[in-house]
């Protein structure tokens, strides 16, 4: 259910790393229970802006708001309140399965049995169950990416952030992916994803194309495909791109 | 409090899943108690040294016997002559000459006295005294003998004032008892800084921190997760290596363990704040482990734990009020060969616990979790 509440709130956020702007002026609303998408090439500043709004950097200059917190004052109120999936995988990969779901259910403050019902859950969707003995650093790749992302939204998030997730991994593992997205949001998670794979853009409900740190489109996918000129979000992103 | 015990879980479990690292909790502890307090002695095992006897004499020979019957000495060459003693020297082959110049025995029986030379290598000064000082003895004794036998002669002026030392809390001067405290607190400020502190840069180089800097922990209990295990693991080694040292040595244990044990704590908590503010401030475990290691041998060296601080300069002496390891060193060798209770360490506990809580406050402080 796509609504026209903002949960993120961006106005003028620059970032800069000496004289190099990584984030140049970006303004965007993200609407509670939507998919959006923020593309572009390597480089072009998608990174530095996410990080941004987990609050794990702090931005140069804006106004920002996520899950209706100030991202100056209010981190740790948002940070119990978002899922992160970073680019490089970062589960334990000396513990299990089950240690790493554990940790985490802990930390993020899940009662027992709330914990142990999700878990199982959990595992039975993603066929793990047998494996949750397992260390995560002995797992295929596109098992690790999936178990990374419901990891991410075990605590119940209101908005989670995925930073190219579906990097190296096979196109199925990818389709397999982009369902536990699609069911996350039929649970009321807005999705914030980041990718440079053209074909998951069109899985969005709106995408955010970047270029050297701005953003230089901004709508659904059909909607920019008809302003391309283009029968996919391949053929719009090479036209902006050009 | 519970999210504390999820994190203490976790690094308990990583702890000892991680291959290595139950070799280091037994073998560091081993390897130092047998090894290093022995290496870390400062008495003289053997002196090498050669006699040149220009005399050839009665009273040149019984000398020279009373020394190869010392068992601190042994007799390499008798060189002809003085230059060869003195390449033997510096060569390396000898650390001592004595020349016994001719007429010795002539002096000796008409002069009643008599002149000996001695060439000491003294590269290593203390070592050099301490040999110089077993050779005077010897020779002494021999002065002694000759003067009860009728010749009379005199080496150096009868004592009038005798001096009976009583050696209090170590009677028999055992070095070992005045080490192994010391080469415990090595052991301890090693697991600590080493093991503990590095702990937490590993997890920025996997790249695991990031998935914690994104929950809402809070900043002490992550700190207080990397501390805790290692803080066991730290009294453990030092319950172990005393152990060691009580069965190989037989250390007095003359204070209260429950004070050694609790001032440990203190100091642990110190040691490993430390090492995790470094963490803190460094982006791979290679740039931790060299200003731990660098800051480690700068404490231990100033520490007393080699040589007495009283004979640093004032500066330095000034500066070890802030070197935890000057405190410890202390307090372990008062309580264990002393006995010192509470009251007679309490400076330095005060010392310590100031630093701990600050070092504490300061890597709690030191570590972002936005950067």
């Amino acid at each position: 259910m796509i609504t026209s509440e903002p949960v993120i709130t961006v106005k003028n956020m620059v970032k800069k790393f000496g004289n190099f702007v990584a984030n140049d002026n970006l303004n965007f609303e993200v609407y509670k229970g939507e998919i959006f998408g923020f593309i572009g090439a390597n480089g072009a500043g998608k990174t530095t802006a996410i990080r941004i709004l987990c609050g794990l950097s702090t931005p140069t200059s804006g106004v920002m708001k996520v899950a209706g917190y100030d991202i100056y004052r209010q981190t740790e109120k948002i940070k119990q309140n978002i899922g992160y999936m970073s680019q490089k995988f970062s589960l334990y990969e000396d513990l299990t399965i089950y240690e790493n779901i554990r940790f985490y259910g802990g930390i993020y403050g899940m009662n027992m049995a709330e914990r142990k019902a999700r878990t199982a859950e959990m595992l039975e969707r993603l066929e793990l169950t047998e494996y949750e003995n397992r260390k995560i650093g002995d797992l295929p790749l596109g098992w690790k990416q999936k178990l990374a992302f419901s990891i991410a939204i075990l605590h119940n998030p209101k908005i989670v952030f995925l930073d190219e997730p579906t990097g190296g991994v096979d196109p199925i593992t990818r389709r397999q992916f982009w369902n536990l997205i699609y069911e996350a949001v039929e649970k009321g998670i807005t999705v914030f994803v980041t990718t440079h794979y053209m074909d998951e853009a069109e899985y969005c409900d709106r995408v955010s194309i970047m270029a050297d740190g701005k953003i230089v489109a901004l709508d659904t996918p059909q909607k920019l495909k008809e302003q391309y000129n283009a029968s996919n979000m391949d053929e719009v992103f090479l036209k902006i791109a050009r | 409090m519970r999210t504390l015990f999820y994190i203490l879980q976790k690094e308990f479990i990583q702890i000892f899943r991680n291959k290595s690292m139950l070799p280091i909790i037994f073998v560091m502890p081993l390897v130092q108690m047998l090894v290093l307090v022995f290496a870390a002695t400062n008495e003289l095992r053997q002196v090498d040294l050669a006699i040149v006897d220009f005399d050839h004499s009665v009273s040149s020979r019984e000398m020279v016997a009373g020394i190869k019957g010392n068992p601190f000495f042994k007799v390499r060459q008798n060189p002809e002559n003085t230059t060869d003693a003195e390449n033997l020297l510096i060569g390396n082959k000898i650390d001592l000459a004595l020349v016994i110049p001719r007429y010795f025995d002539k002096d000796l029986k008409t002069n009643k006295h008599a002149d000996v030379q001695v060439l000491v290598d003294a590269v290593n000064g203390n070592a050099a005294q301490l040999s110089l000082g077993y050779l005077s003895t010897v020779i002494g004794s021999y002065s002694a003998s000759v003067l009860n036998s009728g010749v009379k002669p005199v080496f150096r002026p009868m004592k009038t004032v005798d001096i009976k030392p009583t050696y209090w809390f170590n009677p028999e001067l055992n070095y070992k008892y005045y080490m192994a405290p010391g080469i415990l607190v090595v052991l301890i400020t090693v697991v600590g800084m080493l093991l503990g502190g590095m702990n937490l840069v590993r997890e920025k180089e996997l790249g695991t921190i990031e998935q914690i800097n994104v929950t809402p922990l809070k900043k002490w209990q992550f700190i207080a997760g990397k501390l805790l295990p290692f803080l066991v693991i730290g009294l453990f080694d030092l319950g172990f290596g005393l152990l060691v040292a009580r069965l190989a040595f037989n250390i007095p244990i003359r204070g209260s363990l429950l004070l050694l044990f609790s001032l440990a704590s203190i100091y642990l908590v110190l040691v490993l704040s430390w090492g995790l503010f470094i963490s803190t401030i460094s982006d791979t475990q290679q740039q931790a482990t060299f200003v731990a290691f660098f800051s480690l041998i700068v404490f231990i060296m100033m520490s007393g734990l080699f040589t007495p601080v009283e004979s640093m300069p004032d500066w330095a002496q000034k500066l070890d009020f802030i070197n935890p390891l000057y405190y410890f060193v202390k307090i372990m060798r008062s309580v264990l060969l002393k006995g010192s209770n509470f009251a007679d360490i309490f400076n330095e506990f005060a010392a310590l616990s100031v630093f701990a809580a600050s070092l504490f406050g300061l890597a709690i402080f030191r570590y972002r979790k936005t950067s």
